[in-house]
Order: structure tokens, then C-alpha cells, then sequence
């Protein structure tokens, strides 16, 4: 019995203690190092909450950076000091000019309000299938986009928002890691994400057995949506800046190219594909910088980064659409399920 | 007067762009149910290489520039979406992300991402008089052009014996395929003049903002996605004629909205693309056989 559940469990648990070992091997390393495992362990917890609604639904979205910068922002407003804020924003309504709300409160409104809008885009979106969702769902990129770059009083337009609390370290990023993970395992051993998982195997049977396909999106699209602006969150609180355009479409390449190289089908895989990708982006960085060898620098060219990890997607749906991970979750090591 | 004329031809002029850009990629979905984010990398292709050959005879920077992004149009699809041919549109469209992205970002290996000025076709630039109301020479060879390729393209689909396998090959592959139509050749075919028109659409846009940048052609093409969604994904029609009223659209309302909602028009044109998504979720010129079968 306890060994069933256990078993049952062992994804989660293996998940989390891969994170933990994480965060405590760069607790020990210089302060660049650790930045560096910090921002691979928010970008884990974009991916965990892509992954919500894409693993379970089968559909692609381009929407989730929108939740991030959603996330992103409302923190921010809420969480500056006052002063900032008339210097940067002098026209905020008065109730945000005011509001000077604690680190967690703050995050959790930012992960509250992407999650809203999760609930308002998706309502009508969710009925939308294949191709014409995602479309949609870059759609809801888009417009975020133009509406955070250009709505001058609130966000500031395309200037940066400075003065952020800077609070997202290392175990706080590990500890919410831990939480999107357990959230995302949670979630998708629920009935409803079961029969999400039905649906996105075969739409019409899914729905010929009674499966209401809409409602089990719209839940899956708004937990992705509140661990999406999470993520959004702690990227603002990590930088100390807000700006609109690094909530566009080079983060969202990032973020989907984890997920697709990881492996969209399973919880294990998103994990993956955001560690792997971020140790490999890592080394890139590196040889960007290059190597002494006897005297002579030896730099790979700027930029080879993205190029490479593009190239890697690329090959990847090429030859293994199922990504690392091939759809399955971290097993149980120690003898078969009888 | 003179203000509605030019309203007028601005919204010609940029629908007509638009309607070029939505057209490749209308015809590629059509053939292969493939949403072509990199059709975006063969604008840029080809300006880019209209920046390399600069100060060459015109014909032969003209000759470059269509001739890069013809083969790299045939070559995307060789190496990325021929492998993947009959896998599900979901796959198909993470690898033209994948791809477009990687093109982007392999030239900002070779050249850098900043912006370079190119004085393309400057005796473009100037303003001709005509009836009393001053246009710029621009504008109506956009116009020009954008006519005759829509012409030409449509004479080819309908009149001839290649054109009518694409279309065929458009609304049942399978059963093209089934009845003698060559699978491999109808999709190069489509790539090869996805290819043309991109070539066609980033001369004109090089010579009317005069800057090459590697962003230029995703630009274009996320505002000609919404064209081709619009008319109707896998019409050839729609794709034309979404591209159009897409162009109009934010013309007319950068002339008609109030300044401070101007900077908005994009936003608007967007929740359009929803809108339409959810009321004729299959577009205003619906495709025939698009609908899945069980």
C-alpha cells in the first residue's frame, strides 16, 4: 500500500530532489554561478507552467510570456516604493501610487491577476482546436504586447520600471520551483486532467465518452496562466527591472524550445528540457567568451548561443518529436510494477 | 480630398503588401497544412542580400535577391518539412518556429542585429503629380506590383495544368496524390513561389523603409498570419483578400482612431484575428476539405 503510493508519487519526489540538488550545489558557488542557477530555476518554473496546459491539452500555446509579463508587472507595481513610482509614473491611479504591499503578497496578486486573464482569454479561446488555438493564443502575445508597451500611465511604455525589491534569490526560486512542480504533479493526476489527457489523444472519442473538453482546458489554461505569471514575477524581482520587450518573442522562443526539447508530453520532461538547456546555454556562454589557450583567445562568435539552441529544436521535432523525456515521467527504479 | 487619396492609396499600398505576404503563406498551408513562421527569414533573406550586392547593376541585385529566397525557400523544405510531411500541423508548426528562429539568429551570427540603412531604388522615393493630388512613385509601383502578382498567380492557378494540381493538391492531398498528381514537385512548386513573393514583398519594403534589419520579415508576417487566419486558412482567396483588409484595417485606423488610441491599432487588429476565430472559426472564405474527417 505504502510502497503503491510511493510509486505513485516517485515522479514528484524525484523531481523535487533534483531541484533541491540543484539549488544546493550553487548554494556553495560564487555569486555569478548562482545568478546564473537562479534565472535557470525561473525559467524551469515557465516551462513547468507551459507545460500545464500544453502537455495535458496537446495544444500549443505562444500565450504564456503574456501571463509572465502580466505577473511581472502587477508585482512590480505593487511591490515599488511609492517614491519611485511618482518619479517614474506620476499619473498611476492613486490607489497603485500608494500601494507599497510586501514581497509574497505581491507575488501572489501577479500570479492572481495572469491568472485572470488566463480565465478572460480562455473562456472564448478554449473552444478553439489545433492550429486556430495556438494562433489565438499568439494573438493573446501580441496584444498584451502592444497594450503593456504603449499603456504610457500605468506601465510606463517602453521604459523600463527600475527600483523593483530585488528578493528572487537562489532558494527562492528553488522554493517556488518546488511549489510549480508539486502544483503541476498535483493538477495532472486529477480526474479532470485525465480526462484533458483523453481529449488531447482523440478529441472526437473524448468527447463521444462525455468529456467536456472546453471546461477541463479553460482549468488546465488557468493554473498554466498562474504559474506562468509566477515565473513572470520572480524573472521581475530577479532583474529589478520591468521592460515590455523582454516579455516577447525571444522568451518565448526559450520557453518553448525547453519544453520541446524536454519532451511536451510529461512533467519530467519539462523539467529537463529546462535544466539541459540551461547547463547547455551555459556552456555556449562560455565559449562566447572563450578559452586561453597559450595566450591566444579562442572565443566562439556572439550570438552562437541561440543559434545552436535553435538548431537543437530543430532537430529535435526532426528526429525525436517526443523530446528527451519521450512523453514518459521519471519510473520507479527499483523493480517492475507487478 | 487630398488627405482621403492618400488615405486611399496608403491602405492600397499596405494591403497590397500584406495581401503578398498572406498569399505565401496561404499557399503553403494549403499544400502541407504548414503554418510558415520562416517565411518571414525569406524576406530578410532577400533583403539582406539586396544589402550584400548593393552598387551592383539593378537587374542583377534584383536577380540576387529572388534568387536567394527561392532557394532557401526549396531548401526549408527539403531539410525541415519534408521529413515531417503527414505529421500533425502541431509538429509542423514548432518546426517552422524552430526554423525561422534559427535563420534569424544565424545571421545575427554573421552580420549583427542592429539595423543598416540601404538606399534602395531612391528615384522611388520621390512624389509624382497626378490630377492635381501629389502621390509618391512608390506607392503605385507597390500597388503595380501587388496587382500583377496577384494577376499572374491566379492565371497560373487557374489556367494551368501545374496550377490546377496545386489547387487539387490544396483540398485533398490525398486524393491528388491518388490520382497522378506528383507530391514531391507540387510542394517545391509552392515553396518555390512562396519564395518569389517574398522576394517581391521585401524589395518593396526595402525601398520604402530603407532598412534591413533581421526582424523585418517576422514583422510582416505575424501581421499577414492574421490576414491569412481572416480570409480563411488553406483559401488561396482568402488568404489574398484577409491580407488586404488586414492592411486597410490598420490604415484606416491610424486615420480614424483618437491619437492616444493610436498606438493601440495593433491591439485592435489582433482582437479581430479572435474574433473571427470564434464566430467563423473557419474564416471568412472558408476552405473546402479542411474539415477533419473521423
Amino acid at each position: 500500500m505504502g510502497r503503491d503510493l510511493l510509486r505513485r508519487l516517485w515522479p514528484l519526489i524525484a523531481l523535487v530532489v533534483i531541484v533541491l540538488a540543484v539549488a544546493l550545489v550553487f548554494s556553495f558557488a560564487p555569486a555569478v554561478p548562482q545568478r546564473r542557477a537562479t534565472q535557470a530555476l525561473i525559467n524551469l518554473i515557465a516551462v513547468v507552467g507551459l507545460y500545464v496546459f500544453v502537455g495535458n491539452s496537446g495544444v500549443l500555446s505562444f500565450g504564456n510570456v503574456a501571463f509572465m509579463a502580466v505577473g511581472a508587472y502587477v508585482s512590480a507595481l505593487l511591490t515599488m516604493k511609492a517614491a519611485a513610482k511618482s518619479v517614474f509614473l506620476p499619473d498611476l491611479p492613486s490607489f497603485i501610487a500608494a500601494a507599497e504591499w510586501p514581497n509574497l503578497p505581491g507575488a501572489m496578486a501577479g500570479g492572481v491577476a495572469a491568472a485572470l486573464l488566463a480565465l478572460v482569454v480562455g473562456w472564448p479561446l478554449m473552444r478553439l482546436s489545433g492550429i486556430s488555438a495556438s494562433i489565438a493564443t499568439f494573438a493573446v502575445l501580441v496584444v498584451t504586447y502592444v497594450v503593456l508597451g504603449n499603456w504610457t500611465t500605468v506601465t510606463g511604455g517602453q521604459n523600463s520600471l527600475m527600483g523593483l525589491p530585488i528578493y528572487a534569490g537562489l532558494w527562492t526560486a528553488a522554493t517556488w520551483a518546488v511549489a510549480a512542480i508539486a502544483i503541476a504533479f498535483a493538477y495532472q493526476e486529477t480526474r479532470s486532467a485525465l480526462l484533458l489527457r483523453a481529449s488531447r489523444e482523440d478529441e472526437a472519442a473524448a468527447a463521444a465518452s462525455g468529456v467536456h473538453m472546453v471546461r477541463h482546458r479553460l482549468i488546465a489554461f488557468v493554473i498554466s496562466g498562474f504559474l506562468s505569471g509566477i515565473a513572470g514575477v520572480l524573472l521581475a524581482h530577479f532583474l529589478g527591472t520591468v521592460r515590455v520587450e523582454t516579455f516577447y518573442l525571444d522568451l518565448t522562443f526559450l520557453i518553448v524550445a525547453m519544453l520541446v526539447i524536454g519532451g511536451m508530453g510529461s512533467l519530467s520532461g519539462a523539467v529537463a528540457g529546462a535544466l539541459v538547456i540551461a547547463a547547455l546555454t551555459e556552456l555556449l556562454r562560455q565559449a562566447e567568451v572563450g578559452v586561453d589557450v597559450g595566450g591566444v583567445t579562442l572565443a566562439a562568435p556572439a550570438g552562437l548561443g541561440d543559434a545552436i539552441l535553435a538548431l537543437i529544436m530543430l532537430l529535435i521535432i526532426l528526429f525525436r518529436p517526443k523530446g528527451i523525456a519521450g512523453g514518459r515521467e521519471i519510473s520507479w527504479p527499483f523493480g517492475r510494477h507487478e | 480630398m487630398d488627405r482621403i487619396v492618400q488615405t486611399i492609396v496608403d491602405a492600397v499600398s499596405v494591403g497590397g503588401l500584406y495581401a503578398l505576404t498572406a498569399l505565401g503563406i496561404g499557399l503553403i498551408f494549403g499544400v502541407m497544412r504548414l503554418i510558415n513562421f520562416a517565411h518571414g527569414e525569406l524576406i530578410m533573406a532577400t533583403g539582406y542580400t539586396l544589402l550584400a550586392l548593393f552598387g551592383l547593376p539593378l537587374p542583377l541585385v534584383l536577380f540576387g535577391g529572388l534568387a536567394i529566397a527561392v532557394l532557401l525557400a526549396l531548401a526549408t523544405e527539403r531539410v525541415a518539412f519534408r521529413p515531417l510531411r503527414g505529421a500533425d500541423p502541431a509538429t509542423l508548426l514548432i518546426s517552422s518556429f524552430a526554423l525561422s528562429f534559427f535563420l534569424q539568429k544565424t545571421l545575427i551570427l554573421f552580420v549583427d542585429s542592429r539595423p543598416k540603412g540601404i538606399d534602395f531604388l531612391p528615384e522611388l522615393g520621390r512624389q509624382i503629380e497626378i490630377a492635381g493630388i501629389r502621390l509618391q512613385a512608390l506607392q503605385l509601383v507597390i500597388i503595380l506590383v501587388s496587382g500583377v502578382l496577384l494577376v499572374g498567380l491566379t492565371w497560373f492557378l487557374r489556367a494551368t495544368r501545374f496550377g490546377l494540381q496545386m489547387r487539387a493538391a490544396a483540398e485533398d492531398f490525398r486524393m491528388a496524390r491518388v490520382l497522378g498528381v506528383r507530391a514531391n514537385r507540387v510542394i517545391a512548386t509552392a515553396f518555390a513561389i512562396s519564395g518569389l513573393l517574398a522576394a517581391a514583398v521585401s524589395c518593396l519594403v526595402v525601398a520604402q523603409t530603407g532598412i534591413v534589419q533581421p526582424r523585418m520579415g517576422l514583422q510582416l508576417v505575424i501581421i499577414a498570419f492574421v490576414g491569412t487566419v481572416i480570409g480563411g486558412l488553406g483559401s488561396l482567396t482568402g488568404a489574398a483578400i484577409g491580407g488586404f483588409l488586414v492592411g486597410l484595417a490598420t490604415i484606416l485606423l491610424q486615420a480614424l482612431l483618437p491619437p492616444d488610441l493610436r498606438v493601440f491599432r495593433e491591439a485592435f487588429v489582433f482582437v479581430a484575428v479572435v474574433l473571427v476565430l470564434l464566430f467563423r472559426p473557419q474564416g471568412l472564405f472558408p476552405a473546402r476539405g479542411l474539415k477533419e474527417r473521423i
